[in-house]
């Protein structure tokens, strides 16, 4: 039983924090992916990516999801800027 | 059965997959279809060349949903769409949507209103190589309205709002 959530980053996200993705031990107080963000934030200067009113959009299980949606072990979450393609 | 939805590197046949959504069928009275194109300039800089990035799983899954939010939408007899990803030039195809109906109104309906979704919802990034360097480029405000128009309540477009327009409404 894994205690870890997949946290992936995309496109200038994933230059800003330097990686592509990472297991992550989820700390007790983040239960949200909002909370997930700001725990990173915290991490220092690349992370400021995800600092708020950058425009960020985020993606639990591989659907977008809002800042209050519950995260737990074993889920995928990632944090992406908005899309561009088409 | 045909996959109605491709993520690819290769390029397709713009007339083959206009052919297939009516191939064998007296039904169909209908398809409509639209492709991207890589262009050579944007936002004033020359564009050499792009890179798509895209989330490998997510945006099948993305695709998937679209095109089943389509069909409850309109009453649709075909939806086929391809989306590449990787290096492009300009020139080259991007995207192809095409749709098949009974009537026009909703082959013309479905097929944009796929666009507008996958514009805002499928996760792809494109980075652009102009003459200054690389550059990502920005997602446009113009794009959210499209999608906007064809939202039938606000909760079901939450999910493409930013988590400051969503603190915002609290």
């Amino acid at each position: 039983m894994t205690t870890k959530v997949k946290v992936l980053y995309f496109a200038s996200l994933r230059e800003a924090v330097g990686r592509s993705g990472e297991e992550l031990e989820l700390p007790d107080e983040v239960t949200t992916v909002g909370a997930l963000r700001a725990h990173l934030t915290g991490r220092g200067e690349g992370w400021q990516a995800l600092a708020t009113g950058r425009n960020v959009r985020a993606a639990l299980n591989q659907c977008m999801v809002g800042a209050d949606a519950a995260v737990s072990a074993g889920d995928e979450v990632a944090f992406f800027p908005p899309v561009t393609g088409g | 059965m045909r996959s109605e939805v491709s993520v690819q590197e290769t390029d397709f046949d713009v007339g083959a997959e206009i052919g297939a959504l009516s191939a064998g069928r007296s039904d169909v009275g209908a398809v409509a279809s639209f492709v991207g194109l890589v262009r050579d300039v944007n936002d004033g800089s020359g564009v050499q060349a792009m890179t798509l990035e895209h989330y490998p799983g997510m945006t099948e899954r993305s695709l998937v949903d679209i095109v089943a939010q389509a069909k409850v939408r309109w009453s649709l007899l075909g939806v086929r769409v391809i989306h590449r990803y990787g290096r492009l030039e300009p020139t080259d195809r991007i995207v192809f949507v095409g749709v098949a109906s009974s009537h026009r109104g909703d082959a013309f309906a479905a097929c944009e209103f796929i666009m507008d979704y996958l514009k805002t919802r499928a996760p792809f990034w494109k980075r652009e190589e102009t003459p200054d360097g690389a550059r990502w480029v920005d997602a446009r405000e113009a794009d959210d309205s499209a999608a906007a128009r064809w939202a039938e309540d606000a909760a079901t477009d939450a999910g493409v709002e930013s988590w400051e327009e969503i603190e915002r409404r609290r």
